[in-house]
């Protein structure tokens, strides 16, 4: 039998039907719906009389639009309390799982799924939302579709698909001290640009993406979709199987041993050919700071801001030039010299556990800048609880962060949580887009160490040089 | 699905890189419930901008939109797709799309032309330099020409083109399908390590 790639397997075991001159049909494993892109899409399902196919693959929760501070059961935005009643209705009227407002389960629907076992390798999962791809740290192949796709997937459990090509990026080597995920997946976007892998799907490999703990892999796979790739996927191994033992929706005893040895299979057999090939040594990787209004636009902190006369065609130099005036910023300005007015914690690449751990350890002793408004948004109930029964939120309340409750929050500013115009903000987030976190913001996108780092100082700051005080309190 | 054919309509410039789709619908329109009505936010915070090619008057009525390289990147939101449309874009030509939105405007009926990047530069300038500069796109035999003397053949997924030509529906077209759906997954539902939920 021919080698098969990581992808091919998933692909292969998931077609309904591959008819002549159309699309192949894929079965879709696990539906996660949200309240912002999935009103229109029940909508739909009502006028047209028809059913929601497989409930038991389906499950919701309200993330984008939740406020993030307490007593927020009563949503003052009257537009998105309706949106979030609208799930609530929906779910009730078509018999799906919700995870409400005040739900233990509650969170970020990239960070639920996986916590709560829900994600599983070799599966294929979609949800209205580009950042789907966080899924793929497990095996899974998994992406974000558009509303018309979300009703698509509720009315026949399937989708109707155009073979992806496939891209294996190899991370070889041990990662540096003070370079995390967050920058080996801005590093990878900075080599290979915003469109970089659009067409493909990218299997992450080599031994440093082998060496990270599950919530590493997600931080990679999440941005996937920042270089444009259709998903981004890891292979299954024990770090995976040891992260899921246990999960509430993980198989349990004699299932729990043949599921293991269904997924042993999922990853890419010696000699699996793929469309195109990347090879990055892990000791060239740095932390990194975005300058610009796309990830793409990513520089070592130790670095500057570059000169648009470096730009590769005039199109790029009008973009860089656009994009320098709208971040305020001059070209060969040392970035560790960019103060800061703002930091933001959270979102689905930077919101889990081991994250506000890594921002603690770097906060314990220190204070945040007295020009700094800084927030930790933790990315579900579950990360907040742990992280409270750790003593994180006293770490980070005692240093001026606020500790605020899960939800999407500042990394798109659908709530009240927005930067005013003209407010610099470092975010753990993964799009620097202009007004992406409110209207005039400007993001710079960093790893939560790094974040962590910027709050203290009011200024980007080298992790690598930090001196941490007191790492025994978190021992 | 309202089916597309030909068209002929002012072209309107969009000379930027990586249009995303934030640019296109800011999240704070994203909090309706209905697919309509998204027109007016169409690229909000650039429209503040009296100069931005979108607010001159020369441009008004247009239907086709002339971009640049990865337009529509970022989030899988379909409302930028519902808001080009409402605001009476039915076209977009460019060198290049992010996929998501590339599959969303199929589903809303707007017909996505891609073209080799000095062809689209050549389109860029005679919209912004020629007042009243006219395209006409027609998919039934994937040209593109303007009273210039450009013209262009352009190629398009030919099931695409189909569902756009008739305007067909994506899940009447899988529900045709539904035999064979109900024996795949009759099989697949006792491979238990890929349901969602532990039984
Ligand atoms: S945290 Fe940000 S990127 Fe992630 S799902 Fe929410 S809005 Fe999207």
């Amino acid at each position: 039998m021919a080698a098969k790639t990581l992808f091919e397997k998933v692909w292969g075991s998931h077609l309904v039907a591959e008819p002549a001159n159309e699309p192949t049909l894929l079965y879709i494993d696990l539906h996660l719906v949200h309240e912002v892109t999935s009103p229109q899409a029940f909508d739909g399902l009502r006028m047209a009389g028809r059913k929601l196919r497989r409930p038991d693959r389906t499950v919701a929760t309200v993330d984008h639009n939740v406020p993030t501070t307490a007593n927020r059961i009563i949503i003052e935005d009257a537009i998105a309390d309706k949106q979030i009643n609208a799930l609530r209705k929906n779910c009730k009227e078509f018999g799906v799982e919700l995870y409400d407002v005040d739900a233990p389960e509650q969170g970020i629907v990239h960070v639920i799924g996986p916590e709560l076992g829900l994600t599983k390798p070799g599966m294929t999962i979609v949800c209205g939302d580009s950042h789907t791809s966080t899924h793929g740290a497990f095996g899974a192949l998994a992406f974000g579709i558009g509303t018309s796709e979300v009703e698509h997937v509720m009315a026949t459990q399937c989708l109707p698909q155009s073979k992806p090509k496939t891209f294996r990026i190899s991370v070889e080597g041990e990662l540096p001290q003070g370079v995390t995920a967050k920058d080996i997946v801005l590093g990878i976007i900075g080599r290979i640009g915003t469109d970089g892998a659009t067409g493909y799907v990218v299997e992450y490999a080599g031994s440093a993406i082998r060496s990270l703990s599950m919530e590493g892999r997600m931080t990679v796979c999440n941005m996937s979709i920042e270089a444009g790739a259709r998903a981004g996927m890891i292979a299954a191994d024990e770090t995976t199987f040891a992260y899921l033992k246990g999960r509430r929706s993980a198989p349990k005893g004699a299932a729990w041993d043949e599921a293991v040895a269904e997924w042993s299979n999922l990853q890419s057999d010696p000699g699996a050919k793929f469309d195109r090939e990347l090879v990055i040594p892990a000791e060239d990787l740095v932390p990194y700071v975005t300058w610009g209004t796309n990830p793409g636009m990513v520089v070592a902190v130790t670095d500057r801001v570059p000169d648009p006369a470096k730009a590769q065609s005039d199109s790029d130099r009008r973009s860089f030039l656009r994009a320098l005036e709208y971040m305020d910023l001059k070209p060969g300005t040392a970035i560790e010299e960019i103060p800061i007015d703002r930091v933001f914690l959270g979102s689905c690449t930077n919101s889990r556990i081991e994250d506000l751990r890594a921002a603690a350890k770097v906060v314990t002793g220190y204070h945040v800048n007295a020009h700094v408004r800084a927030m930790v948004v933790p990315g579900s109930h579950q990360v907040k609880a742990q992280a409270e029964k750790e003593g994180l939120d006293k770490i980070f309340l005692e240093a001026g962060f606020e500790w605020r409750e899960p939800g999407c929050s500042m990394c798109l500013g659908m709530n009240p949580d927005i930067l005013q115009p003209g407010e610099r903000c470092a975010s753990t987030s993964n799009r620097n887009f202009e007004g992406r976190q409110g209207a005039g913001g400007r993001t710079h996108l960093v790893s939560p160490e790094m974040a962590a780092a910027a709050a203290v100082t009011g200024h980007f700051t080298d992790i690598r040089q930090w001196e941490f005080k007191g790492e025994e309190v978190l021992a | 699905m309202q089916p597309f054919r030909t068209l002929t309509s002012v072209a309107t410039p969009l000379d930027r890189v990586n249009v995303d789709t934030d640019q296109i619908i800011p999240k704070q329109f994203l909090k309706r419930i209905e697919r309509t009505g998204y027109g007016e936010f169409l690229f909000f915070d650039w429209r503040k901008d009296p100069a931005f090619e979108i607010n001159q008057p020369r441009y008004k009525g247009s239907q086709i939109l002339v971009a640049a390289k990865n337009f529509g990147c970022g989030s899988s939101r379909e409302h930028a797709a519902w808001a080009l449309s409402d605001f009476g874009f039915r076209c977009v030509i460019a060198p290049s799309f992010a996929d998501i939105f590339h599959s969303n405007a199929g589903k809303n009926g707007i017909l996505l032309v891609t073209l080799p990047e000095d062809q689209v530069q050549t389109l860029l300038d005679r919209a912004a330099t020629t007042e009243g500069y006219k395209l006409n796109v027609s998919l039934e035999d994937e040209t593109l020409i303007d009273d210039q003397g450009f013209s262009a053949k352009f190629s398009i997924d030919p099931f695409r083109r189909d569902c756009l030509l008739e305007g067909l529906d994506d899940i009447g077209l899988t529900l045709r399908h539904a035999a064979a759906l109900d024996s795949f997954e009759q099989g697949h539902n006792s491979k238990f390590w890929l349901a969602a939920r532990s039984q």
